[in-house]
């Protein structure tokens, strides 16, 4: 059990001009389950192996607790890690696979043996205790993986991208059961995926990253909610949140024939720093409704329909300032259009993200 | 020197036949191997289009297929059997009965050339040095190539630090013999010194010695001239198996708290045993046959004789071929086991 402080980290790789890593500030707090989201090379996974240790900190310091680790070798951190392709030792059975770090540390025999198959039991892995990982799946690889985490009982748990090599159903699947084992064991965890439904549905926290730089650090409920900035608001959520750069005036950002209202502070941030006449705006697929032609929605032209059985995507284009613009809505499978309609798109009042257009963050 | 084209025109058109028998046989070869698969193909793309077009739907039945192929398998087949057949079967059928014959290929005479083997003196000094070169050998040179592999790893000028200890690999066993012979070369303590190793010596106030003549000594310093051969083999080879060990196999043993030697006991030796053992396995094999080390550098004397050596001695240079094939022979038995364990790896590796 501990807390994980990054402190103004920063990791350079030598040779490159651009830190990997940028200055990363950033509390894990006892038993929390953190997950660091990015797209690639945004250094999710280079932030986990500086705290693991198998990446140098060229500035800054890290502290598990209060203990300062940022110089320390791996094994001295007391840490346990699932690696994206397991890393299991191909020339030991799932037993010493799990054993070894226990062994290292001179654990007596019984001890090992007890824990080995504790945790072979919690996750069922008592009957491939004598084989060799090449004659597992994927997903009993992946679960020696954690089992071989667990019976270390670390004060932190790191977890890369430890579920992309599953398939889709066993995905979801396991991604439920780390969750669950996290909140059984109550160890601090950070977990780096690319998957923004993996950060949003296991999480207690979610950090976004983009090119070295922590953009937000909030619940999932926060960030999905209220986007601290572009990036944010595009990357969680899936079909990505509508976000446009439209004139804005008095009365709010003008799409087209619609007006999406602002308020004053809003209209007057907007123009600060160099803001142009302009301003971002954003809104979920899932935060706009399809009104009647006479009700001021926005004209879109359907192009696609994605019907998920549960509800539907509809993709289509408005003109917008003179450039064709793509919108995407969720809608009810019931008012489902057919392509080549015309449909009058509205954005639920107050359900709307505002940017500011230059600097991208939230007004 | 003179050069007499007409004396020699004998031998030039001798030349000649055999080069245009190469080029025919070679380029027929190569011919055959453009047309006939090509032909096959054609063949199978007119039954395909009239299978398509429906002209013949009930033809080709498959049963048809199978000797055509088996027999294209054959064609391909047929080359490596000839050559294994001439060069390999046949003459070792031979070496064996020759084995059982006198000195002189004559009249047979039973197990009488493996029982002198084992009862002479000379012979059983010749089979102990034998057993000291198979021991010594494999086990020096892949320790050296192993532990410059693992020294090497990721440091700097790796390469080239590589490039060094692999070149010996590529002299011949000869000139590596005669090189080395000019490192133990002996002048009288009067004399200035021409070898390294004596100059050495003299250098650190001893005496010069006659490395190559002292048994039982000289064998050792033989096989240091095999082990600088083979240690660049072994540690290419090596260093590629441990460059295989995937990166974060190495990086979880970390985080699981190895040291060093652990590593390098438990996860880096696991990894590359199939290439360790192929390692061993070839370097004993090529040991076993030693031939020209030994041959150049002492010829056999001295108490440094080997089994091909004395083999060669006895059959060519004493004209006892009954001798020198049951040496063979003997020879040929002790690799068989080796063969085998390496190719039960092998299978194991490929069914694992």
């Amino acid at each position: 059990m501990a807390t994980v402080t990054y402190s103004k980290a920063t990791r350079i790789y030598p040779g490159t001009e651009r830190p990997a890593v940028d200055h990363l500030d950033l509390e894990i707090g006892d038993g929390e389950f953190l997950v660091l989201v990015g797209p690639s090379g945004c250094g999710k996974s280079t932030s986990l192996r500086m705290l693991a240790g198998l990446e140098d900190v060229d500035d800054g310091s890290i502290h598990i607790d209060d203990r300062d680790v940022t110089h320390l070798p791996p094994k001295s951190r007391d840490i346990a890690m699932v690696f994206q392709n397991y890393a299991l030792y191909p020339h030991m059975t799932v037993y010493e696979n799990m054993a070894f770090a226990l062994k290292l540390r001179k654990t007596s025999k019984a001890d090992i043996d007890k824990r080995v198959k504790e945790a072979a039991a919690l996750l069922q892995l008592e009957d491939y205790l004598n084989r060799k990982p090449k004659a597992l799946s994927g997903g009993q690889r992946q679960r020696v993986a954690m089992g071989r985490a667990i019976v270390r009982k670390p004060q932190v748990f790191l977890m890369d991208e430890p579920l992309s090599n599953l398939d889709a159903k066993l995905r979801v699947q396991t991604r439920t059961q780390i969750a669950a084992l996290q909140a059984n064991l109550g160890i601090t965890t950070v977990y780096v995926t690319h998957d923004q439904v993996e950060a949003m549905t296991m999480g207690h926290r979610v950090a976004v990253m983009l090119d070295g730089v922590l953009q937000q650090v909030d619940t999932p409920r926060a960030l999905y909610d209220q986007p601290s900035n572009v990036f944010v608001a595009g990357f969680m959520g899936s079909p990505a949140m509508n976000i446009k750069t439209v004139p804005v005036t008095e009365g709010g950002a003008l799409f087209a024939d619609m007006t999406v209202p602002l308020s004053r502070e809003q209209v007057a941030a907007a123009q600060a720093d160099g803001g142009d006449g302009k301003v971002t705006v954003g809104f979920r697929p899932e935060d706009c409704d399809m009104v009647s032609p006479t009700e001021g929605g926005m004209p879109v032209v359907v192009e696609l329909v994605e019907d998920l059985g549960s509800d539907a995507n509809v993709y289509g284009h408005a003109a917008l300032n003179g450039t064709n613009e793509r919108f995407v809505v969720r809608t009810d499978r019931r008012h489902m259009p057919n392509m080549g309609d015309t449909i009058f798109v509205k954005p639920r009042p107050d359900r709307h993200h505002v940017f500011h257009a230059v600097t991208g963050n939230r007004i | 020197m003179n050069f007499d084209v007409a004396a020699e025109a004998d031998k030039l058109t001798m030349l000649g036949y055999g080069l245009l028998a190469f080029v025919v046989v070679v380029g027929g070869l190569l011919l055959l191997l453009d047309i006939v698969p090509s032909w096959f193909a054609r063949q199978r793309e007119q039954r395909l289009a009239m299978a398509v077009a429906g002209v013949d739907p009930a033809a080709p039945p498959p049963a048809r297929r199978k000797p055509r192929e088996w027999l294209f398998g054959l064609f391909f087949l047929l080359p490596a059997v000839l050559l294994l057949l001439v060069g390999l079967v046949v003459p070792a059928i031979r070496t064996v009965l020759l084995s059982l014959m006198d000195g002189r290929s004559e009249s047979w005479v039973g197990l009488d050339n493996y029982s002198w083997m084992f009862s002479q003196d000379e012979i059983l000094s010749v089979l102990t040095n034998t057993l000291v070169w198979v021991l010594l050998v494999p086990l020096l040179a892949t320790s050296v190539g192993l532990i410059y592999a693992v020294l090497v790893d990721r440091a700097r000028l790796e390469s080239l630090a590589k490039a060094l200890v692999f070149m010996p690999t590529a002299i011949s066993f000869v000139g590596a013999g005669i090189i080395w012979k000019f490192v133990y070369a002996y002048r009288g303590p009067e004399q200035e010194q021409i070898g390294l190793l004596n100059q050495l010596v003299v250098g650190f106030g001893g005496e010069p010695q006659q490395w190559l003549q002292n048994p039982p000594l000289n064998t050792l310093f033989l096989i240091v001239v095999m082990v600088w051969i083979q240690a660049g083999f072994a540690m290419v080879v090596l260093s590629a198996a441990i460059k295989a060990i995937p990166a974060d196999v190495v990086e979880a043993a970390r985080l699981d708290g190895v040291n060093s030697w652990q590593m390098f006991w438990r996860i880096t030796m696991p990894s590359i045993r199939p290439a360790l053992i192929v390692v061993v396995v070839t370097i004993s094999i090529a040991t076993l046959k030693l031939f020209d080390i030994v041959r150049t550098m002492t010829n056999g004397n001295y108490d440094t004789n080997v089994i091909a050596t004395e083999m060669y001695n006895q059959a060519f240079r004493y004209g006892q071929t009954g001798q020198g094939s049951a040496l063979a022979v003997f020879l040929f038995v002790l690799v068989i086991p080796i063969v085998i364990y390496q190719i039960r790896n092998l299978r194991k590796q490929r069914e694992a």
